[in-house]
């Protein structure tokens, strides 16, 4: 009657062919990839050196490392990605947070939901960088003001998604543990959430992005620190050198952050306890 | 005759929805005595499962009335046990956590009551499973634990509701078999529905025959078979049964 032990049993010469197969494609993949990077950069500077493009327009490799290194002797370059990491972190955590405690309260309430759904459908068709100028006068051209603008650009989206996991969570489950007496508190405890821990890394996931699009946006309002303000001031003065050398650290470190979830949603995976396990 | 478990009196159920009103039960009435196996037994559709729904407690009926060992029925009884259509093991559990929920929601987690889960674990198999997950186990292994999930709890009465129809022709016909032995062994009274004429007299002392929407009491049969030892499958192969299945299934009226 049970289901049979799964066993590796010992490589039949097909499937080590086909194994094979499998590695040369993947290093294939990983080495075109590699290819890729390296000659878009390599043609960007011969290109440059060659006067094919104006390097003073679409600046160069070597010219960005220069700007990396002065911003770095100038002691600026640290201070600068910290500060629009920090704001960036701080908006991701809050959008989760405060996104993921309204949802409960939706969930947990359909008056509520129905009284809000109009408002919150209005409000995330609203393009929220609208508001940036308000923000900053309420809260004053800082840090705040930034946060404040990732917040706005993500919140909606995480309460919506991850209400809808929530709503999805299978009612005959949720009737079972009822059958067992449970309250609103055990069937979300018990059942919603549990089954929902993939809708929530979702809504991380969307959140990542959406907090640095609100802490750039944020920047170019408020101007004072920050990547998104090298890219505006560099714009300003024509520094295509400074724009570009920014926009390169700013890919980098989203990846990254990206990979940081990523890297979460794979140990909460590894648990079963935690995951629903699809 | 023994004491009467189980009272269902004069039960009605209305549905409201903004779309109107759908009668699903109408006074229906019966008694259940401790230890016996009553079947529900009715066309898709007519009000069986919220009969169930009402004894159980989820479920406010719009008259009539429950009594279960003489108490009024008033929120989830803590004397019932559920078994619902599929075995919903939650598959972020392992089957031990899976068999605690009801404890655990309930409140009733302590070493007795885990001791007492870990005897039924033993006697029925599955304790060599206890820290597997439930898509390791097997269909008829799933609907084992499922019931020990819902025996856990120590329930005076069971009530199935089509508990094997999510299972394959075969691996009914086997399950329904090892779950009726370990009910009998753990000697609970038992309130199944069905629209399986076959399942509900190869198992029950007593088959109700309900009529559709909305559901009221066409008959009740007692079920005797000839048996030393009954089993499901044992009562499907004597000579009663086919009679007791023509006369339910003109009762029941099937038109295509
Ligand atoms: N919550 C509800 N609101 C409105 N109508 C309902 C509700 N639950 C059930 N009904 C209706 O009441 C009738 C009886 O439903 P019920 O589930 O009790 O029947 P059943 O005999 O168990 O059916 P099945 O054989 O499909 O399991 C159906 O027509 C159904 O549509
Ligand atoms: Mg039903």
């Amino acid at each position: 009657m049970f289901m049979s032990e799964r066993q590796e049993p010992a490589l039949s010469r097909e499937r080590a062919e086909y194994l094979r197969k499998l590695k040369i494609r993947k290093h294939a993949i990983l080495t075109a990839r590699i290819l890729i990077l390296v000659a878009f950069f390599a043609v960007w500077e011969i290109a440059g050196n060659l006067r094919l493009i104006d390097p003073f327009l679409t600046s160069q490799p070597s010219r960005i490392i220069r700007t990396l290194s002065n911003l770095y002797m100038q002691g600026d370059l640290f201070k600068h990605i910290g500060i629009t990491c920090l704001e960036t972190v701080a908006g991701f955590l809050l959008g989760t947070v405060l996104g993921t405690g309204v949802a409960i309260l939706l969930w947990w309430s359909d008056f509520i939901s129905r009284v809000l759904e109009p408002y919150l459908v209005v409000l995330n068709s609203l393009p929220k960088i609208a508001l940036g100028p308000i923000f900053i006068i309420w809260i004053g051209p800082g840090p705040s003001a930034i946060i404040v603008m990732a917040l706005a650009i993500s919140l909606i989206v995480t309460i919506l998604e991850v209400l809808n996991g929530f709503l999805s969570a299978d009612p005959e489950k949720i009737r079972l543990v009822e059958t067992f007496g449970a309250n609103r508190l055990q069937v979300f405890t018990k059942v919603v959430l549990p089954s929902n821990i993939g809708s929530v890394i979702n809504a991380l996931k969307i959140n990542v992005g959406l907090s640095w699009v609100g802490v750039i946006v944020g920047e170019f309002l408020v101007s004072r620190a920050g990547l998104g303000y090298l890219i505006v001031y560099g714009g300003q003065v024509f520094q295509l050198d400074l724009v570009m050398t920014s926009v390169i650290i700013l890919a980098a470190a989203a990846a990254l952050m990206y990979q940081g979830v990523v890297w979460i949603e794979r140990k909460l995976m590894k648990n079963p306890q935690v995951y629903g396990r699809m | 005759m023994a004491e009467e478990l189980v009272d269902v009196r004069n039960l009605g159920m209305k549905y409201q929805s903004p779309n109107g009103e759908i009668e699903a039960v109408r006074d229906v009435s019966f008694t259940v005595s401790k230890g016996e196996f009553v079947s529900l037994v009715g066309p898709s559709g007519c009000g069986k499962s919220t009969i169930l729904s009402i004894i159980s407690g989820l479920l406010k009926p719009t008259s009539g009335s429950v009594r279960i060992g003489g108490e009024w029925v008033r929120g989830a009884s803590r004397k019932v046990g559920y078994m619902l259509q599929k075995d919903h093991l939650f598959d972020w559990r392992t089957i031990y956590q899976n068999v605690l929920l009801g404890l655990e929601v309930r409140g009733a987690l302590n070493k007795e009551s885990k001791e007492r889960v870990m005897g039924l674990l033993n006697t029925y198999g599955l304790y060599e499973f206890r820290d597997k997950y439930p898509d390791q186990l097997s269909g008829g292994m799933r609907q084992r634990a499922a019931l020990i999930r819902t025996l856990a709890v120590d329930p005076e009465i069971l009530l199935l509701d089509e508990a094997f129809s999510a299972l394959d022709y075969q691996m009914r016909i086997a399950v329904t078999d090892d779950i009726y032995g370990i009910i009998k062994r753990e000697q609970k009274t038992v309130i199944m529905v069905t629209h399986d004429i076959s399942e509900s007299i190869s198992m029950s002392d007593r088959v109700i025959v309900i009529s559709k929407r909305p559901a009221t009491v066409i008959a009740i049969h007692d079920i005797k078979f000839n048996l030393k030892e009954r089993s499901p499958l044992a009562c499907r192969e004597t000579r009663e049964f086919p009679g007791y299945f023509n006369m339910i299934w003109r009762e029941l009226d099937v038109h295509v």
